[in-house]
This record gives structure tokens, C-alpha cells and sequence, in this order.
């Protein structure tokens, strides 16, 4: 207990010198929706803390002003029908104020048309399967050894020396830079959902249902998520590793899948359908 | 009220019946009350250490303390246990302790049922927890209990049914028996309109009870065929549809946010009005608020879902409808802070925790509004920003909300005052420290740390490190609530007056502390200075 709590407090000072990780909000994201999504998710926020500026402050200044120890006579005041309309008026114009721009990205969010690149990704516990339509191109992408060997209890392997614990695979998903890639996604067994914070998507897998949603990454870079639903004991073991390339890159890619022979391709896809990791 | 019955209530005027007889066969409204109230403070406890199990084991990266399958039980169960065992519990309990004070009626209406719902739920209790001791464990698929995900319970499975079958029947006879008493049993001259604020946050949450109560158990029930009867209700492969149950639980599930916060909005109605010497701003618009919110409350719920991929014009609609209840909220919040306008304030223990629940509801009402804007939404959803979100609102919101009642109505119940610098103490330290554990939680939830998992990305330890350390100060604190409100119920401190504060308006106050076991034999009259409206 004691070594625990130790290995705690110097974790903690770890953290805080070595990382200095104390990320407070979300990421802008790395395409002109993900952008959107983060300017909207700031004007919301910047108007909550003018209203708690507003409503606090009146607080406070009734708790300090108004109290007995001050020696004040209570008001017997107990309606106003100007101040109880002015202050429901007000807060319908705000919430107008916010509600139009987030329609507005909301339709273009909505709009997958005319897609560039399209991937099928399949959820299964706990792994997530990426399929390019017409490429003959399909494979599994599972947790990373080194995180795998890592997150057992008693590996006596410390998370922090581990390269992006918890949100490494053996195969990340691959797409073009600057394409419109439209997502659909399903699943093998229960609800998993598809979550990538810099690409601001999150969609969930759901068996029966093909959903859809779509990204245009701007920016080339390898981006990390994580399933976003309960999805079993594993469900915090099937992160999401998005590889953004140059378009060049993206078809040396496809074309290197492809080679080896096509029946490769098809044949593993159908026979590993067990969920493969050891789950102890 | 016929001579007859009224001399057999006159012959009726014994006390207590001796030992355990008192509280099997319990059909006094006050005794009931207590039951449901201790009770909910064990299933706090229960609840709480489930808390300090996922607490520990997200203290820091990787997996110290137990399985993911184990702590996949912890947050399912810890959830269950906490809105179903404390917090619905403690504001029924309060409603039978209390509303037959305020309207001035002798007991709750149906006593015998009374007895019936308190009595199933130490049964529903005692299947749901005896589940973590089954093989498979306990139910580990989340409180929600999305199928496919729940199917794949254990031996469990059919106990967390039934237990939840259980719940809803006590919830439902409990909500009947306060919708009676109160239209049936007010005093003459209580019109509605002039009811007390906690009585009337308690006839619409009971209303509330009513109509989602039912929809929860079809919704369970139809996971019990599917499991068992080769019904395909929720399954894909038989032509069913999983998202269908999303839509029947969260119809259930939002209404059910709304029970366990109106009355809470009742009891800060109560506290903020007697501490700030001035009667409640707005005393009707109060109630066409909160009818307002339990309207909107039925035709929101699918904001629980922006990820599962509904049409657009649908997620328009829940958008919008979602953001209008900022604005009976808003009005709530606008009118207490009125009420304390130009009063002139003292700050016991009550007030303050009432003081508490206004800044803190708020802050879970901002981020309420920030989960209500689709696109942004679509990156809190299933988030650590959502687990910050409804703790904000059902900590010190709900849960506040019930410690400023006990506060408030404990030297009526037991006759003492409280200790009121332990009491101080004991509110310094749960507001300091619900803040520590929560307030990161928006942190992680934008950082992009998924809810419900185990073990974490190590950029994430800074904040979950201190949102453990500050749950397990929380946690702590409130052994010194037990303590203080176990030392009112052993008679000990200062004996209680009949209105115990300054000038307290409602007729509770007009019966001796303790309140006598049969108070309001004869209907009374209400004074006109205790008029409210």
C-alpha cells in the first residue's frame, strides 16, 4: 500500500515536471469542421462565464451585502413581472444567438455527398476493422504489443515508458490528405463508437445499422482516438489510429495492401473472426 | 370527514408499537419517512465505496486494484445504487416525512401501500448487490443497459431485471401515494396554487414517476425476452433494433434527471426563503417553471444519442427543445437569487449548502447548455466532459439538495439541533472537495479521455489524480455527516423549538419539535402569515 501510494506521489511528480500534461481543453482539430466545431464549443463557453459573471456576481453581492449581521431590515418584496419577463426574454435571445451557427455546422457536418475516399469500419470486441470499398484492401487493427504487454495488472511495466499507452495499434487506418474520406460504420457484435478528437468525429458502430459520417483532414500527421462506447471489459483496449498521407502516399499504400495476392487479403478477413487478443 | 371515523382516530392515540413490529408493520408516515431516509444514507455509503474503488484504480496509468471486468461492475452498479438507492429513496423519504407536515394532513394517504414501497426496496437491494457475488459478476454493461452489450451479462442478468422491475414498483406506489395525499389531504383553505414549493416540486416529479416508471420496466422487460423468450425487440439479426432501446431508456432516462433534481428545486424554495427572512420571488412562476421543465423534459430525450445517427431534421428538433429548458432554469435560478435580494441573510448550515447547490447547479446547467449544441456534442458524448456534466448536477445538485433538507428539517424530526459548527465543517469540506473531484473531469472529457474505461493514456494522470484524491476527501467527509445526524437521532445537543429557525414560514412549524407521531388530527387552519404565493 505504501509502495503504491509512493510509486503514486512520484508518478504524480513525473507528470507534472517531465510532461507537463495539464491539457484543459479541446483540440482545434485538424480540418475546417473540427475547427468549427472548437470555435462553436468557445463561443458557448465564453458566453456560460459572461452569464456566471452576471449571476454570480449578483450572488455574491446579495450574500455580502444583504446579510443580518449588518443589521439590515429584510424587504418584503415578492413579485416583479418586469424583471421575471426581462429575464426569461433574454436568455431566449442568447440561446438564438448560439443555436443559428451551431445549425449551420450541424448541415454541413450532415453533408457527406460526393466523397473522395470511402472507408468501411467494423467494430468488434475489442478491435475495430478498416475496409476500402473496391480496393481489395481490408485488415484488423488491434492494440499495440507494447501497450498490450504493458496493461496488465502486475506487468511490472510502467505506462509512462510506454510510447502512446493505450492509444497505439499494429495498423492504423490510412487516408489521403486534403480528400473528403466518408466513414461507414458497423459492427460484429455490440455498440462500439468511433471517436477521433482531432478529426471531431465520433459515430457510433452499431450491429445492423451501416452509420455514416465523413472527415477532410487538412493537415498530414497521425491522429489517436479510442471507442467511445461501453463495449465490454476490453473496451478501453481498441484505440482508433488515423494516418493521414500525402495522396501519393495513400495509393503506394493501397497498392503495397493489395500485392502480396488478393486472396490473402479476403481470406484473413473471414477467418479471423475470433477476438484474437488474450482478454485475461 | 364522517363522526365515525373521526372518533375511531380519536381512540387511536397510542404511540409507537415496541421493537421491530414498529418498522415491519410501519404505516406512520414519519416512521416510513425515516426508513426511506436511513436508508438511502446506507445505499450512499454502498454507492460511495464503489466510488472510491473506480477512484483508486484511475488514481494513476495501468491497472493497480482490479480487473477491467470488475470495474466495469463498479460503475455499473455504482450508478444503479446512487439514483435508484440513495437519491430517489432520500427524496421520498423527505416527501413522507414532510409533505403531510406541510399540507396539514394527518398521515400520507395510503399508509398501508406506504409501507409496500418502502419495504420492496431493502428486497430489490438486496438481489441487485447479491449479483456481485454471482458468477460473471455483476452487471458490468453500464446503467444504461444497452443491448447487445447487456445480454452478455452473467447469471446476473435476470436479478438486474427483476431488481430494476422492483424499484419501478416502489416508485410508482410511492409517487401514487404523495399525488393523493397532497390533491386529497391539503388543509381546507390550502388551495394548490398556494402550496408550499416542496410540495409542489413533489406532485409534478410524483407525475413524472407515473408516466416513465412503466416505460423503464416495458423497456427491461423486453431485454428479459430477448434473453430468454427468443424475442428479437433489440437484435439486429432477428429484425430488432438496438437503437430502439436507446430511445425507450433515455424516454425513461431523461424524465428520471428531472426526478431526482425537482425536488431538490422544492427544498432550496424552502431554505433560501427562511434564511434570507423574505418570502420566495415569484412563488407561482416557480411553479409553472418547473411544469415547464417536466414538460420539456419528455421531448428531449434523444440528446442523449447525438452519435447513433438520426436523421437531421431530428437532430435540429432535440437540439433546440434541448436548449429551451435553460430557460425555465434560468428563471429558477434568477428568482432564488431575488428571494435573497434585499433579505437579510444568515448562513446555517442549510443556507449554505442551498447557497452551494445555486452556484454549482449552475455550473452543471452551463455545461448543460454546452452538451446541448449537436456539434460540440458530438465530441463531449460519451466523454469524461458528460461525467463532469451529471455530477455537477446530481452532486451538488441533487445530493446537496438533500443534505440542506436534512439540515433543515433535522431538530424538527429528532427534536435536537444539530452541531452547528461540525455541520459547517461538514459543508466546508464537501464543497471544496466535490469541486476537486469533478471540476478536472471537464478537463479530461475535452482532453479526449472516453468514459467508463479502467486505465488511460498517461497524458491524462495529472488530472485524475487529483480527481481521486478529492474523492476520497468527499468521501471521508461524509462520515462526518453520519456522525453528526446519528448524534440528533441519540438525543444529543441543544433540545429544538417548535420553529426551530427565525420565523420559518409553512405549517411543519407549528407542531412541536420532534413533531409528535400523530400530528394534524384535526385539519388546520392556515394563518394567513403562512400563506405562500
Amino acid at each position: 500500500m505504501i509502495r503504491r501510494l509512493s510509486l503514486c506521489v512520484t508518478g504524480l511528480a513525473q507528470a507534472a515536471g517531465a510532461r507537463a500534461d495539464w491539457a484543459i481543453n479541446m483540440p482545434r482539430g485538424v480540418s475546417e469542421l473540427s475547427a468549427e466545431t472548437y470555435d462553436l464549443h468557445m463561443m458557448v463557453f465564453y458566453w456560460c462565464v459572461g452569464i456566471a459573471v452576471v449571476v454570480f456576481g449578483a450572488m455574491l453581492f446579495t450574500m455580502v451585502r444583504h446579510r443580518k449581521s449588518r443589521g439590515v431590515q429584510p424587504a418584503k418584496f415578492s413579485h416583479s413581472m418586469p424583471a421575471e419577463i426581462t429575464w426569461t426574454i433574454i436568455p431566449i435571445i442568447i440561446l438564438l444567438i448560439m443555436a443559428v451557427p451551431a445549425a449551420e455546422t450541424l448541415i454541413r457536418i450532415e453533408d457527406s455527398r460526393a466523397p473522395d475516399v470511402t472507408v468501411v469500419v467494423t467494430g468488434y470486441q475489442w478491435k475495430w476493422h478498416y475496409m476500402y470499398p473496391g480496393e481489395d484492401v481490408a485488415f484488423y487493427s488491434t492494440l499495440a504489443r507494447a501497450s498490450s504487454e504493458a496493461r496488465h495488472r502486475g506487468s511490472g511495466i510502467d505506462p509512462a515508458n510506454v510510447e502512446n499507452y493505450l492509444l497505439d495499434v499494429d495498423r492504423p487506418l490510412v487516408v489521403p490528405k486534403g480528400a473528403k474520406v466518408r466513414v461507414l460504420l458497423t459492427s460484429n457484435d455490440v455498440i462500439h463508437a468511433w471517436w477521433v478528437p482531432e478529426l471531431s468525429i465520433k459515430k457510433d458502430a452499431i450491429p445492423g445499422f451501416m452509420n455514416e459520417t465523413w472527415f477532410q483532414a487538412d493537415v498530414a500527421g497521425v491522429y489517436r482516438g479510442q471507442c467511445a462506447e461501453l463495449c465490454g471489459v476490453d473496451h478501453a483496449y481498441m484505440p482508433i489510429v488515423v494516418e493521414v498521407v500525402e495522396p501519393e502516399a495513400f495509393q503506394a499504400f493501397l497498392d503495397s495492401e493489395r500485392e502480396p495476392e488478393p486472396a490473402a487479403a479476403s481470406g484473413s478477413n473471414t477467418s479471423a473472426d475470433s477476438p484474437g487478443e488474450d482478454t485475461k | 370527514m364522517s363522526t365515525a371515523v373521526a372518533e375511531m382516530e380519536a381512540h387511536d392515540h397510542h404511540g409507537p408499537e415496541k421493537g421491530i413490529r414498529r418498522w415491519l408493520f410501519a404505516t406512520n408516515h414519519k416512521d416510513i419517512g425515516t426508513m426511506y431516509l436511513l436508508f438511502s444514507l446506507v445505499m450512499l455509503f454502498v454507492g460511495g465505496a464503489m466510488a472510491m474503488i473506480i477512484r483508486s484504480e484511475l488514481m494513476m496509468p495501468g491497472l493497480q486494484f482490479v480487473n477491467p471486468g470488475f470495474y466495469n461492475q463498479m460503475t455499473t452498479m455504482h450508478a444503479l445504487v446512487m439514483i435508484f438507492g440513495a437519491i430517489m429513496p432520500a427524496f421520498v423519504g423527505l416527501a413522507n416525512w414532510m409533505i403531510p407536515l406541510m399540507v396539514g394532513a394527518p398521515d400520507m394517504a395510503l399508509p398501508r401501500m406506504n409501507n409496500l414501497s418502502f419495504w420492496i426496496l431493502p428486497a430489490a437491494f438486496t438481489i441487485l448487490l447479491s449479483t456481485l457475488f454471482m458468477s460473471g459478476g455483476g452487471p458490468a454493461g453500464g446503467w444504461t443497459m444497452y443491448p447487445p452489450l447487456v445480454l452478455q451479462t452473467g447469471d446476473a442478468f435476470p436479478y438486474l431485471i427483476f431488481s430494476i422491475h422492483l424499484m419501478g414498483l416502489s416508485s410508482i406506489m410511492g409517487a401514487i401515494n404523495i399525488i393523493v395525499t397532497i390533491i386529497n389531504m391539503r388543509a381546507p383553505d390550502m388551495a394548490l396554487i398556494k402550496m408550499p414549493m416542496f410540495v409542489w416540486s413533489w406532485l409534478i416529479t410524483a407525475y413524472l414517476l407515473i408516466a416513465v416508471m412503466p416505460v423503464l420496466a416495458g423497456a427491461v422487460t423486453m431485454l428479459l425476452t430477448d434473453q430468454f423468450f427468443g424475442t428479437s425487440f433489440f437484435l439486429a439479426a432477428g429484425g430488432g433494433d438496438p437503437v430502439m432501446f436507446q430511445h425507450i431508456f433515455w424516454f425513461f432516462g431523461h424524465p428520471e434527471v428531472y426526478i431526482m433534481i425537482l425536488p431538490a428545486f422544492g427544498v432550496v424554495s424552502e431554505v433560501i426563503p427562511t434564511f434570507a427572512r423574505k418570502p420566495l420571488f415569484g412563488h407561482d412562476s416557480m411553479v409553472y417553471a418547473i411544469s415547464a421543465i417536466a414538460f420539456l423534459s419528455f421531448i428531449v430525450w434523444a440528446h442523449h444519442m447525438f452519435t447513433v445517427g438520426m436523421p437531421l431534421t431530428g437532430q435540429l428538433f432535440f437540439m433546440f427543445a434541448t436548449m429551451l429548458i435553460a430557460v425555465p432554469t434560468g428563471v429558477k435560478i434568477f428568482n432564488w437569487t431575488a428571494t435573497m435580494w434585499g433579505g437579510a441573510m444568515t448562513f446555517e448550515t442549510p443556507m449554505l449548502f442551498a447557497l452551494a447547490f445555486l452556484f454549482l447547479f449552475t455550473i452543471g446547467g452551463f455545461s448543460g447548455v454546452m452538451v446541448a449544441i449537436v456539434p460540440a456534442d458530438i465530441q463531449y458524448h460519451d466523454s469524461y466532459f458528460v461525467v463532469a456534466h451529471f455530477h455537477y448536477v446530481l452532486v451538488p445538485g441533487a445530493l446537496f439538495g438533500i443534505l440542506a433538507a436534512v439540515y433543515y428539517w433535522l431538530p424538527k424530526w429528532t427534536g435536537r439541533m444539530y452541531n452547528e459548527k461540525l455541520g459547517q465543517i461538514h459543508f466546508w469540506l464537501t464543497a471544496i472537495f466535490v469541486n476537486v473531484t469533478f471540476f478536472p473531469m471537464h478537463f479530461l472529457g475535452l482532453a479526449g479521455m472516453p468514459r467508463r474505461i479502467p486505465d488511460y493514456a498517461t497524458q491524462f494522470t495529472d488530472w485524475n489524480f487529483m480527481a481521486s484524491i478529492g474523492a476520497f476527501g468527499f468521501g471521508l467527509s461524509q462520515l462526518l455527516f453520519a456522525y453528526i445526524v446519528i448524534n440528533c437521532m441519540r438525543g444529543r445537543g441543544e433540545a429544538a423549538t417548535a420553529e426551530v429557525w427565525d420565523h420559518p414560514k409553512g405549517l411543519e412549524w407549528t407542531v412541536p419539535s420532534p413533531a409528535p407521531y400523530h400530528t394534524f388530527d384535526e385539519p388546520p387552519r392556515v394563518p394567513p402569515a403562512q400563506t405562500f404565493s
